[in-house]
């Protein structure tokens, strides 16, 4: 019945680093000189003074020919136009929802840029918009497409496909955007029957698979009776998630938290092998003792490397 | 923490989660995740600890005082809670934000250490009816991520037990007044009797089941949870054999959120809090006892909050 407690010592915090070999790339901080202005042209994260570059932001430097950038470590998801994002309702408004998605302003999701239940090419009614707290309410996260970027940098998003929408069961993770690797396909199937979106704006989205399947079927369902005001009964439709499929997500979960400890890039081969080595600590909560977060992030890395290799 | 938006279907897969005893990142419903500790980290303190307990970021300072006592308890010194919830860990904390949070913080764990059976006053005494050491506990929270009061209440005894209180090297009366001198020696001091000092413990209720240490995202999915405050162990605290052991006690219970509860399953929340405070208080009476051991030995390399 007790339960387990680990209260590690400072002095002997674990170091996360699993870059070896391949030696620590340069590491710019705010106001440093990065190089003269005659040869070079200053270009994101930079500003000049005295007639030198300087980085405005702490991060790498990346250079491209003349082209002098420093990309921040830790910023705000900076959208652009077809990226695969995971946000939050935070507010039903006229005609549109308010989306949090880790941008520096919160990105808005128009009634005509969902696919509204029953019919995919209806006009869109007055009374769609009272009903908009029927498709979306505050607090459900979905997934979308960046359809267009505001003046103001604020993200238009869209839903019209049928891979995006709400989310149902599962849980959503947050990491730095700057960790998700830009890939042709986001949406992923893991062998352990789990189905993963890697948002580009840093939330990452599992969920079962076969759920998703089923409350897609019931979606329409679903919003009939939720008409009867009975929001629980309706969700209560929803099956339970297997305990399978939650022990796999929760090894994801953690496997996601050991990968991001050590800045390693997060795309779908990574999240398998990480999955896969962390099968060596059988029971799931040992993977959230930072020694075994390094451990399997250094296996992971070891056969990236081998892979790099061949 | 409020404000945190959560949908309706991930509330039923934590609450699920809950009813199997496996929740979102794999522990049991007993389970506490991982923390970090470490004290004197604040040089201008008497004694200072910062706890980390995932996304929860806790420093912890204490200040000393002479302050003459309260004529009904000549014999007693004084000790002071001080919540400052910053506005790095939400936004909503920004101006007054976090006085109502701060408020229910600091007034638990006055209650809590209120009982002389968990924090003996008699130590802060140097003279009777004259003067006494007053204890200024100083708390700021940082970073939120669920289960603060238990994060505050193991950072507030690991402060304590390296607080050192300078001893009195001269007294000089004249008249009525008495004149103290200190002395300079920053090793010249004792330390505090912290054993028996109450750790708080959060419990949370969700249907049937109790669930400690939970995170931001179960904490919105509760409508009721207990704070139990339990005194310590202080054989857990010395390497001498000499202490004499002495139980867990309940010193303090506070109730929050909409919810009720039935006064059985009272009963039952009160012993798991007591079982889960034995737990915390043997694992943070083996780390300090370990950085003390430490540090005898070399002087301490100081981590802080970079690297």
């Amino acid at each position: 019945m007790s339960g387990h407690v680990s209260i590690t010592l400072a002095s002997e915090r674990v170091n996360h680093s699993v870059a070896a070999n391949n030696e620590i790339p340069r590491f710019f901080t705010p106001g440093e000189v990065v190089c003269d202005l005659h040869d070079f042209m200053r270009g994101h994260g930079t500003y000049v003074e005295d007639d030198k570059i300087k980085s405005s932001v702490a991060g790498v430097m990346q250079r491209v020919n003349k082209l002098i950038c420093v990309h921040p470590l830790k910023s705000r998801y900076v959208g652009e136009i077809g990226d695969v994002v995971v946000g939050r309702v935070l507010e039903v408004q006229q005609k549109r929802w308010r989306i949090e998605t880790n941008s520096r302003l919160d990105s808005i999701l128009m009634l005509s840029a969902v696919n509204l239940p029953g019919g995919e090419l209806r006009r869109r009614s007055a009374e769609d918009e009272m009903a908009m707290r029927q498709i979306l309410e505050e607090g459900d996260l979905i997934s979308a497409e960046v359809q267009s970027i505001y003046s103001d940098g604020s993200l238009a998003l869209h839903t019209r496909s049928l891979k995006y929408g709400k989310l149902w069961q599962g849980v959503m993770v947050k990491v730095f955007p700057s960790l998700i690797a830009r890939r042709k396909n986001h949406f992923h199937i893991l062998p352990c029957g789990i189905s993963v979106i890697l948002g580009n704006n840093g939330f990452i989205w599992m969920g079962p698979q076969a759920q998703n399947l089923v409350s897609r079927e019931k979606d329409d369902n679903l919003v009939s009776a939720s008409e009867n005001e009975d929001n629980y009964d309706c969700y209560k439709g929803l099956q339970t998630v297997t305990r399978s499929n939650r022990e796999a997500i929760a090894r994801l979960k953690n496997c996601i938290a050991a990968l991001v400890a050590s800045k390693m890039m997060l795309d779908v081969t990574t999240l398998i092998f990480a999955y896969e080595e962390s099968f060596k600590y059988e029971e799931v909560k040992e993977l959230l003792d930072p020694e075994a977060m390094l451990d399997v992030a250094f296996l992971t890395q070891h056969r990236l490397n081998t892979i790099m290799d061949e | 923490m409020a404000g945190m938006l959560l949908s309706n279907a991930e509330r039923f897969y934590i609450w699920d989660g809950v009813e199997e005893n496996f929740r979102s990142d794999g522990r049991s419903n007993k389970d506490y995740r991982p923390m970090e500790l470490e004290t004197d980290v604040v040089s201008s303190a008497s004694g200072s600890a910062r706890l980390r307990l995932a996304n929860t970021d806790v420093l912890v300072c204490v200040k000393t005082e002479i302050d003459t006592p309260k004529s009904d308890k000549p014999g007693l010194g004084s000790i002071e809670f001080f919540v400052d919830c910053s506005a790095n860990a939400t936004p909503e904390f920004e101006g007054r934000g976090g006085e109502q949070l701060a408020n229910r913080i600091s007034n638990l764990l006055q209650r809590a250490y209120h009982s002389s059976q968990a924090f003996n006053l008699k130590q802060l005494c140097i003279f009777e009816g004259k003067q006494c050491w007053k204890l200024y506990v100083d708390i700021l929270i940082l970073e939120c991520g669920g289960n603060l009061c238990d994060a505050v209440s193991l950072a507030v005894k690991a402060a304590l037990f390296n607080t050192r209180i300078p001893f009195v090297k001269a007294a000089l009366m004249d008249g009525g007044n008495i004149d103290l001198q200190l002395s300079d020696d920053p090793f010249d001091s004792k330390r505090l009797e912290v054993g028996t000092a109450p750790l708080l413990v959060t419990l949370c209720r969700m249907d049937e089941e109790n669930i400690v240490d939970p995170t931001a995202e179960e904490e919105t999915c509760i409508a009721v949870s207990i704070v139990v405050g339990v005194s310590g162990n202080p054989a857990l605290y010395t390497s001498s054999e000499d202490t004499t052991p002495s139980d867990h006690k309940c010193t303090t219970i506070s109730m929050s959120g909409n919810g009720g509860i039935l006064p059985d399953a009272m009963k039952i929340v009160i012993a798991e809090g007591i079982t889960a405070a034995k737990c915390l208080d043997e694992a943070l009476g083996r780390t300090l006892l370990q950085e003390r051991n430490r540090t005898n030995l070399q002087k301490k390399d100081s981590y802080g909050f970079l690297k």
